[in-house]
């Protein structure tokens, strides 16, 4: 870990502003990533600030009926909250399929929408990685890539996005709301938060230098059955070779999103659009494109199995 | 959560407040001054841990962990990853469980700490405590700290009403060993003692079986 | 006290102690935390320097340049330890590469240098200033790749790497039931929760190691040796250590360099490996490739049985002796076995809990699984078919001290309620999951080694047991305490046991589940001298005198032990040592192990759902400590089964998930209630403890009766562990 300078920051205006004064600084929240990473230095900010005392920690409905999640929520609170689990259970679902109960009463809504890949040449420094480093090749492409995406990929880069959290903030639709160093705010909505790898694996979010998000907003619920279901090598506390998050809705219409194969939460219109059709169909239209490797093409039938399931116990419930 | 006293420390810190204050007081530390290697400015910290005031000097970068296994001599609290991957670091923080490697204590400025040694004494036994040696519910023991730690927690947040992966309505939270199975999962005992660390648990949350 | 022949009627068949459940002696410092290990020694080595180990960034080459002058100039460091200033080094006889590279590099991550530094922080950052060229040099590192150019070992552990019985291939050929089938096992990290720690300090030109070592006397041989240092001048103690299952048995590169860099920089030194360097620094179970035939009639009852097995490791390493259960589990006059050795230039090699037999079972119980089925034989009466009560290779004159397998087949499967499975495969459901249950044996050799005590009665009566023997989980506290106390006619409560010094006498220490058997052993011995002097102080003939209630009675006289220890309190020394009993009679442990699981019907994730097993491993010391042994080593065969596996990235030569996130180990989720039986069984030529080896027991065949559980679920056969969703996948859809 680099040494670096530490601040507590007070209002969230503050916090962008230092954050765009300072070259090399970083927000901490959680911080069950940036200091796992920094540990590693994969990550080495210069300067941290500690935003946890921003009072970013609140749940509001909208008066357009959604959800105002702040920021720093963490996700066992988020997972709890009575709203949650009432009109987007998948939510709830997804928050607590994901890594231990220590990390989820840590973790924050925010910083879990940065969460970074579990690729693990990207973890070994010694490896070379395009997202890590830009221009050193990528060590799993030809390396171990078991765990890794399939879709939304590149020659530079086949990592995956780990977060159960994103995949079901991406089948609600959330807007990302931010604000940066001079004290501009927008919303970003989730399809467009996250950048694929290109040839620039390292740019990973929309996220301007300085930029803080506040909170993320979710529409209003989407009625019908919320599933989340997570295909890991164990029980529990383990990264998702495949998950699906899905809303069935009482006229057969469905949505899906999925996580464990893209290089971001992955959605794809043409899967919901097929959602009618079956398991079967719903796995064509998301794997549209999907790009395998030796390890890994086995997800390619995992996304279907784990839709056939799905269905199969909606079937069971109708 | 956050008192006056935090607000009042809610500022920005550095090289210059490190200056102005005073030496650490820690026991631990009590018979040396602050340590100052050059070039890593020390930040003041101060933590309630297991009831009792402490203060530190700390270079930034110290997890919460190292502080209390380096620092304040508190080595109950385990470390097996560093990386929040075993679960052996486990501390309950202003009434929460967190993996105290994945922190730093300078974040933790102001809070109150509870880590093995605040749960009980070999004299004085915590009830899970007790029930881990009835249970066998260990063995090399190096994960143990950070099971109790989170068995304690557990129950209260079975209790609380928090949902797990494993609970099947979301809205009706209640004790089942799949229950306490799912949530102890971020605690990895590699000797595996795990059947016999949820009998504890549910002799502490009287649920044994007669 | 020598052990040659059949123990009778001694103190210890009483059993008023031993053999009964008691909770560990050492539980109240563990649950409070207050037990020190190996990084923990602020109370014996205060404020220590902090060490960081920078491990090589490449598989095989070398280094052709250190430059570590901003590392030096980095704040708080103290001293760097490198090949160019560490010395002269020797290698330990126990070591297969050197613990600190230079300028040859032999493996990925082997330590090429130790920056020491005021803090835990400053050190870890300034280990990442060091800039270390190297010149790589290519390395084979892919087990199947260089299968054929395998070579036979010398010797392993003494016994010939080949061994063979009548006429197998005859035998097999004219087989009415024939099976040929390979197996792959993948390379296992230990997994400790402890990393590897060491604090070091010299004192003058003696040096005191406090580190995680679960065999004391051969660490400070190999300690001495590789800093070529006088014995007398090393200090290894190691009274708490958080797991080892073979990791520590040896001298590491934390200790080395903790030695190293204390010297260095004349004052303590601590070092304890980052999680993420463990699976390449340090040792691992290697992978095995195995072939296995059996020829029997079509009743199953075998006549020729063959085990080839391939594993690889560094130049001067070992082989995975995975075909050694097969010369001793079934009968069958035409046999074979083979070992093949492969040098991959991977991490070392070396052994994890049952070497062997855990994964040479996890081959052998699926075959015999598959053979149940081709001859249409249930597999517990399969297994019972075969049974044999002798060395199978060396005839009826070599019988087994004791042996219980069927015993603990047909027990085992009346408590788990075998009778209830379905032998056809895939036909039972419970909502989304297939439901299948599976039975393997379990076998592992028992090894008795030569161990020393010291015991002693003090003023106030209470008992002081003193031996290098280290508890890594497996309860030696309380069993030595037990046998103090039988021995001597005390309550548990008053003796002490002091471990894991070697100021104390040499032990057998921990390692091939051997150490309970022989450390009460010694301390059994030693509690015979010291009985013999109690009874001599007292006037009493000492084969007659009773100890009992804290007295030393004879006849209808009394003494107490503490009158009989007078102010200074009464000491004794020995050690157990063993004669040709292990020579004139096979030695093992047997058990069963049944397990149902459920198999998802569509995603193929599996769930395990009820384990169980029965085992007959002589004397249980301590029913307790010895069940949590089993279920443990049971989960870590559950984890060989379906999920543990390293990965080899045969381009860079590494284990490519170095971490506990991506070396995955069964959590609490993944584990149900599990069952053990113990079936009762004295072994009289082990030892006069007559009990014999139990902590690696659990962990054989376990595996196996998962996989063959997976099998009578889904009627999918893996013989490519771990049994993982994409494999299943795949199967089915082929």
């Amino acid at each position: 870990m680099r040494p670096f300078t530490y601040e507590r920051a007070t209002s969230v205006e503050g916090a962008a502003k230092a954050a765009a004064s300072v070259q090399g600084a970083r927000f901490i929240a959680g911080g069950t990533n940036l200091l796992d990473l920094m540990k590693l230095q994969i990550e080495t900010p210069t300067h941290l600030i500690d935003v946890n005392h921003l009072g970013l920690d609140r749940i509001e409905i909208t008066p357009e009926g959604g959800l105002r999640i702040g920021a720093l929520v963490r996700n066992t609170d988020l997972a709890a909250d009575k709203a949650v689990r009432r009109d987007y259970a998948v939510l709830s679902r997804a928050l607590v399929s994901g890594a231990s109960g220590q990390l989820r009463n840590k973790a924050t809504t925010g910083g879990n929408l940065l969460q970074r890949t579990r690729c693990p040449y990207f973890y070994d420094t010694r490896m070379p990685c395009n997202k890590r480093q830009p221009g050193s090749g990528c060590g799993a492409i030809g390396g171990i890539s078991r765990g890794l995406a399939i879709l939304g990929v590149s020659d530079a880069c086949i990592a995956q996005h780990p977060s159960d959290m994103a995949v079901a903030m991406r089948l609600l639709d959330a807007q990302v709301d931010t604000v940066d160093g001079a004290g501009a705010r927008r919303s970003i909505p989730i399809a467009d938060f996250h950048l694929l790898p290109g040839d620039t694996p390292h740019k990973e979010t929309a996220l301007k230098p300085g930029e803080i998000i506040t909170s993320v907003t979710l529409p209003k619920p989407v009625s019908g059955t919320h599933v989340y279901r997570k295909v890991r090598d164990r029980a529990s506390y383990a990264f998702a070779l495949v998950s699906v998050a899905a809303i069935f809705a009482k006229d057969g219409t469905a949505r899906f999103a999925f996580g464990g194969i893209g290089a971001k939460p992955w959605r794809v219109a043409a899967a919901d659009a097929a959602g009618k059709q079956g398991a079967k169909a719903v796995a064509e239209a998301a794997l549209a494109g999907a790009r395998t490797t030796e390890h890994n093409d086995f997800k390619k039938a995992l996304v279907q199995q784990t839709l056939v399931s799905l269905y199969r116990q909606q079937e069971a419930r109708a | 959560m956050p008192s006056d006293h935090v607000t009042r420390r809610g500022i920005l810190r550095g090289a210059a407040l490190a200056a102005a204050a005073g030496p650490a007081l820690s026991p631990a530390h009590a018979a040396e001054p602050a340590k100052a290697s050059k070039g890593t400015p020390m930040t003041p910290v101060e933590l309630t841990v297991n009831g009792r005031e402490v203060h530190l000097q700390l270079d930034p970068r110290t997890s919460l962990l190292d502080a209390l296994r380096e620092h304040l001599h508190l080595t109950g609290t385990k470390k097996g990853c560093d990386h929040g991957q075993c679960g052996a670091c486990t501390v309950i923080v202003e009434g929460r469980r967190i993996n105290s490697c994945l922190t730093l204590a300078v974040m933790h400025d102001g809070e109150s700490v509870t880590t093995i040694e605040g749960l009980g004494t070999p004299d004085r036994l915590h009830p899970m405590q007790k029930a881990f040696i009835v249970h066998d519910g260990y063995q090399c023991g190096y994960c143990t700290p950070g099971q109790i730690c989170s068995a304690v927690a557990v129950l209260d947040e079975i209790k609380a009403g928090v949902p797990s992966h494993v609970t099947p309505d979301l809205d009706e939270v209640a004790l089942s060993d799949a229950e306490l199975r799912e949530r102890m999962s971020g605690n990895i005992c590699r000797c595996a003692a795990y059947p016999n660390i949820i009998a504890a648990m549910k002799d502490v949350a009287g649920e044994a079986k007669a | 006290m020598k052990f040659d022949t059949p123990a009778t009627t001694n103190p210890i068949d009483k059993g008023r102690v031993v053999g009964v459940a008691q909770d560990r002696i050492d539980g109240p410092a563990k649950v409070t935390g207050t037990a020190p290990y190996a990084y923990e020694r602020h109370d014996a080595a205060p404020k220590p320097a902090y060490g960081w180990i920078v491990g090589s960034a490449i598989a095989k080459g070398r280094i052709v340049s250190i430059d570590s002058r901003a590392a030096q100039a980095a704040p708080g460091v103290l001293g760097i330890v490198t090949h160019a200033n560490a010395g002269k080094l020797g290698k330990g006889n126990m070591n297969t590469a050197p613990l600190l590279g230079g300028p040859q590099v032999d493996h990925y991550d082997q330590a090429v240098a130790l920056v020491v530094a005021d803090t835990l922080e400053n050190a870890r950052d300034a280990a990442k200033l060091l800039r270390i060229d190297y010149a790589a040099d290519g390395g084979k590192f892919d087990l199947a790749a260089e299968r054929l150019n395998g070579t036979m070992p010398p010797s392993i552990f003494g016994s010939p790497a080949d061994t063979k019985a009548g006429d197998f291939d005859a035998g097999f050929a004219k087989a009415a039931v024939k099976i040929d089938q390979n197996y792959t096992t993948p390379d296992h990290s230990h997994a400790m929760m402890e990393p590897h720690a060491t604090t070091a300090a010299w004192n003058g030109d003696k040096l005191t190691l406090w580190t995680g070592n679960q065999m004391i006397a051969w660490g400070v041989g190999e300690v001495a040796k590789t800093l070529g240092i006088p014995k007398e001048n090393v200090r290894l103690v190691s009274p708490y250590i958080g797991g080892g299952f073979g990791a520590k048995l040896f001298l590491r590169a934390d200790a080395l360099l903790a030695a190293l860099g204390a010297r260095q920089v004349g004052r303590p030194v601590k070092v304890a490996l980052a999680r993420h360097q463990i699976p390449n620094n340090t040792t691992h179970r290697p992978a095995t490739i195995q072939r296995i035939r059996i020829g029997a009639d079509k009743d199953g009852v075998i006549d020729a049985i063959a085990h080839d097995v391939w594993s690889g490791d560094l130049p001067g390493g070992g082989p995975e002796t995975a075909a050694m259960q097969t010369r001793l589990l079934y009968r069958g006059p035409n046999r074979l076995t083979t070992h093949r050795l492969v040098t991959l230039n991977l991490p070392e090699g070396n052994a994890m809990r049952a070497p062997g037999e855990a994964v040479g079972l996890l081959a052998l119980e699926v075959a015999m699984d598959e053979l149940a089925e081709a001859c249409g034989v249930d597999p517990v009466e399969l297994r019972i078919r075969n049974d044999v009560q002798y060395d199978p290779e060396a005839g009826p004159q070599r019988p087994f001290s004791s042996r219980k397998l069927v015993e603990c087949l047909r027990a085992g499967a009346d408590r788990f309620g075998w009778s209830k499975r379905n032998p056809k495969p895939g036909q039972v459901r419970d909502g989304r999951w297939l439901v299948g249950m599976g039975v393997a044996a379990a076998f592992r050799n028992n090894l008795v080694a030569k161990s020393g005590a010291r015991i002693g009665v003090d003023r106030a009566g209470k008992v002081i047991v003193e031996t290098d023997m280290t508890d890594i989980g497996t309860g030696s506290y309380t069993i030595i305490g037990q046998t103090a106390a039988e021995m001597l006619g005390v309550p548990l409560d008053d003796v002490t046991v002091r471990l894991g010094d070697s100021r104390f006498p040499e032990s057998a220490g921990s390692g091939g589940q051997w150490g309970a058997n022989s450390a009460t052993a010694g301390v059994y011995a030693a509690a015979m001298a010291l009985r013999t002097k109690l009874a001599e102080k007292a006037g009493y003939p000492a084969d007659q005198a009773d100890f009992d209630d804290g007295l030393v009675k004879y006849g209808n006289q009394t003494q107490t032990l503490a009158a009989l220890a007078g102010p200074d309190g009464l000491w004794a020394e020995d050690a157990m040592d063993y004669g040709d009993l292990d020579k004139r009679y096979a030695q093992a442990t047997f058990g069963a192990h049944f397990c149902e699981v459920g198999v998802d019907m569509d995603t193929a994730e599996v769930r395990i759902r009820r384990m169980g097993g029965a085992f007959a491993a002589g004397r249980i010391l301590n029913p307790k400590a010895a069940r949590s042994q089993v279920i443990g080593a049971m989960t870590m065969g559950a984890g060989a089964a379906l999920m543990e596996a390293l990965e080899v990235d045969t381009r860079f030569g590494f284990f490519v998930n170095h971490d506990m996130a991506e070396y995955v180990v069964p959590v609490h989720a993944d584990i149900p209630e599990q069952d053990v039986l113990f079936i009762d069984e004295l072994d009289d030529k082990s030892s006069p403890m007559k009990a014999k080896g139990v902590g690696e027991l659990g962990i054989c065949g376990a595996g196996a009766a998962v996989a063959n559980a997976i099998y009578n679920a889904t009627g999918i056969r893996l013989r490519d562990y771990p049994l993982t969703i994409d494999k299943l996948l795949k199967a089915r859809a082929a």
